[in-house]
């Protein structure tokens, strides 16, 4: 049993580290957070040239041939330099649905350019019910057209499809089909950029029914678990420093012990999301019973903590903490953003309720 | 990232579970009601039983009895012990945290002299630590001792002391050299419990029992050969045991957590709150997929920090954390508990309408401590900002 990263792994967590802090500094990421769809082709070009676009993807189609947890490990460098664009769009939610739902040619038409960098993709859940329960969704298809509003749909501006989940069943649309219109949604969180989709009578192409769905957005919540501990533990590191420097009253702050105790529990809650989010990939890749089970976990834990993670920092920093000048309200707007995504505490509270309480199959329809 | 065991790790339990299997009491269920002082003798043969089968101590070296069981292969032992329900070891003290520490310091004459009865459960041990005006500040502890020929005379007071009441030796801190530094004059020495001047209390907790002892030292002679490691090096001795406390204490503690869950989760199903089982209360609901999870949390965290402790050879920072998640934790599905048990919450096991027995009265009460022993928790997020964080010593 080891509950440790290999030397591949590590090396990959390594790499990804040095990569991000290098092609995407924090300045990087106020430049391409006030641009309109936050997306920088010739970063793009860069992250296609290692890899990550096609790391969790087979060989065949052009990708590496990783698992879950070299994806998550990926997420985790990128959510700490707080990467701006649709890496998380394109891999983690429209490429693990399409690899999950589509069939062999499915596969080739959409995976095979993700990995070649010639597409970016997103998923398209949300309704105006705001429901991650699938059984909520009231878009049904039409003689293979969809008409209605999808919300909170990331970076669609720059997808050049969009995988749209109905009650129906899996469907791709081209960005640029007929009727469909492109609405920016005005979010905090200014690296990841939301858009209203709406259908009309528009032509889509249907990969599958609705029974795999849970099982790709358990992995794109994995990795989007892993993205937010990439961000509370920057929050943390940033915070510390801080703590160390700022001197009120003759001494450092992080002298006393109100502000070490702050620091202690943010380090707590970062290593706990951190202990569920790697044990929930894992559980993925390799298909165990209680698969769901720990991805609600990573989410549920995550998604509290990362918000909590942030107000600590904040609060730790004083009137600098409130500053636009700082960093932290950028990973405080990421974390709330996130805490929601693929449902919130509360919702996967209640999904580990139906998996133990109810004991009901493990793998829902209920996402 | 393997979370699979091992073939090393599957010979090691499915050897332990052959084993337990043949010799595990059957009768265990009879006993683990009644009152510690009952029951001591009964989980003293048990020792003694998983001692002749090499299994009383699996973390300890071979040549001390043990069987140089890795981290995870401890994990696997506890995890085994629950699955079968195991009684307890009745030398809990003397096997996890003063016979570590005699190998790790004790002469051989001490080795030999000691580890061989700690295992059989011959001779149970307990701890002489802390004091009335010593309790985080640890290093501050006034028992004095002082060399007179070849005996130390040793005066003072310990509080605190689990296991005090059938304890046979001691592992006791005391002050050598009041002149220097407080951590600087400290010493470790093994004392016999039945030594003249040594006297016995019971402390009555708020739960109403006495699980803890005051132990009084007056006059007591112990001969210097019972000094364990160097003399004036006491801290770095006591620090070593408690640092075997907050080793692997978490992963049994999973387990009963864990029980404890289940049961809770159990009940729920037909436990009425305000007019439908707590199942059904989204609230209830709630709180308790909470719980679970955390509990969940609680095992991944412990066996990342063995796994890297494993990897590195020194206990990772990870495990610094376990005190506080585990502590605070049992404190919240008490209160759990209590929620969904309403008016029948308080109900103390001499009540027939109390909920098992009343354990979950008692536990309500009995956790209210665990935030405070082995480090309390202000002094553990101490150790996390200055050690692991490398913020300014606050004190």
């Amino acid at each position: 049993m080891e509950f440790g990263l290999s030397e591949s792994q590590q090396l990959l967590k390594d790499n990804a580290r040095k990569f991000f802090a290098g092609e995407c500094p924090m300045e990087e990421v106020r430049r391409l957070m006030e641009t309109e769809t936050a997306y920088d082709p010739g970063l793009w070009a860069k992250m296609v040239e290692q890899g990550y676009t096609g790391v969790l993807f087979s060989e065949e189609l052009g990708g590496v041939g990783l698992g879950e947890v070299e994806l998550i490990l990926l997420m985790e460098e990128a959510g700490r330099e707080l990467l701006p664009g649709p890496l998380f769009s394109t891999v983690a939610l429209a490429g693990v649905m399409i690899d999950q739902v589509g069939s062999p040619d499915e596969k080739k038409k959409y995976l095979g350019p993700i990995c070649a960098g010639q597409a970016r993709a997103t998923v398209a859940v949300l309704e105006a019910r705001a429901s991650w329960d699938l059984t909520d969704l009231q878009i049904v298809s039409s003689n293979g057209r969809l008409t209605g509003e999808k919300l909170f749909v990331p970076d669609a501006q720059v997808a050049d499809f969009i995988v749209v989940v109905t009650r129906d069943g899996v469907f791709v649309a081209d960005q640029k089909a007929p009727g469909i219109t492109i609405e920016p949604m005005s979010v905090m969180d200014l690296t990841r950029k939301m858009y209203s989709v709406r259908f009309s009578n528009t032509p889509v192409e249907r990969l599958g029914g609705l029974t795999a769905v849970a099982q790709a957005l358990d992995v794109a919540a994995t990795a989007l678990v892993a993205e937010m501990v990439g961000g509370m533990q920057r929050t943390l590191d940033i915070t510390v420093e801080y703590a160390k420097m700022r001197k009120q009253f003759g001494k450092p702050i992080g002298t006393y012990q109100a502000v070490q105790h702050q620091c202690a529990d943010m380090y707590l809650e970062t290593e706990s999301a951190r202990s569920a989010a790697y044990y929930a990939a894992w559980a993925l890749d390799e298909h165990t019973p209680d698969s769901a089970i720990a991805v609600s976990i990573a989410k549920m834990y995550a998604s509290d903590a990362a918000r909590m993670v942030g107000n600590r920092g904040i609060q730790v920093h004083g009137g600098m903490g409130f500053t636009w000048e700082n960093d932290l309200h950028l990973y405080y707007k990421r974390a709330k953003a996130s805490e929601t995504a693929l449902g919130d505490s509360t919702y996967h509270r209640e999904r580990i309720a139906r998996l133990v309480i109810d004991r009901s199959a493990a793998s829902s329809q209920t996402a | 990232m393997d979370l699979n065991l091992n073939a090393e790790e599957r010979q090691f339990r499915d050897e332990l579970r052959a084993w337990l299997e043949i010799h595990v009491p059957k009768d265990w269920s009879e006993w683990r009601e009644k009152p510690l002082e009952e029951s001591f003798p009964y989980l003293r043969a048990w020792q003694r039983k998983l001692d002749e089968g090499r299994w009383a101590a699996v973390s300890w070296p071979k040549e001390y009895g043990g069987r140089s069981a890795t981290l995870m292969q401890q994990a696997i032992f506890w995890e085994e012990m629950a699955r079968i329900q195991a009684p307890s070891m009745a030398n809990a003290l003397g096997l996890g945290l003063i016979g570590p520490t005699i190998i790790a310091y004790g002469t051989e004459a001490q080795k030999k002299r000691f580890i061989p009865k700690i295992l059989s459960a011959e001779e149970v041990w307990c701890q002489g630590f802390s004091e009335p005006n010593a309790g985080s500040d640890l290093a501050s502890l006034q028992t004095e001792a002082h060399l007179e020929g070849d005996h130390y005379i040793i005066n003072g007071q310990k509080v605190w002391t689990s296991f005090g009441w059938v304890a046979d030796w001691c592992e006791l801190v005391v002050r050598t050299d009041p002149a220097v530094p407080k951590h600087k004059g400290l010493t470790v020495l093994l004392v016999d419990m039945k030594s003249p001047g040594v006297e016995v209390r019971p402390l009555r907790q708020m739960t109403g029992e006495s699980e803890f002892n005051e132990l009084f030292f007056r006059d007591v002679r112990v001969p210097r050969e019972n000094v364990l490691g160097k003399v004036n090096d006491g801290w770095n001795v006591a620090i070593s045991t408690l640092m075997f406390e907050r080793g692997s204490y978490g992963a049994r503690l999973h387990l009963l957590f864990k029980r404890n869950i289940d049961r809770l989760i159990e009940l729920s199903r037909t436990f009425q709150r305000n007019g439908q089982p707590a199942a059904k209360d989204p609230l209830m609901r709630q709180k308790l997929a909470q719980c679970y999870a955390e509990i969940e949390i609680m095992r991944l965290n412990q066996l990342r920090a063995f796994s890297r402790t494993t990897a590195t050879g020194v206990p990772g920072p990870e495990g610094s954390i376990q005190k506080i998640f585990w502590s605070e934790l049992n404190q919240r599905l008490q209160q759990i508990a209590q929620e969904m048990f309403g008016p029948f919450g308080q109900l103390t096991s001499q009540d027939s309408r109390a909920v098992d027995n009343g354990i979950w009265s008692y536990g309500y009460l009995r956790t209210r401590g665990n935030t405070i022993e082995a480090g309390t928790s202000e002094v553990q997020r101490n150790i996390i900002g200055h050690f692991v964080l490398g913020l300014p010593r606050s004190y």
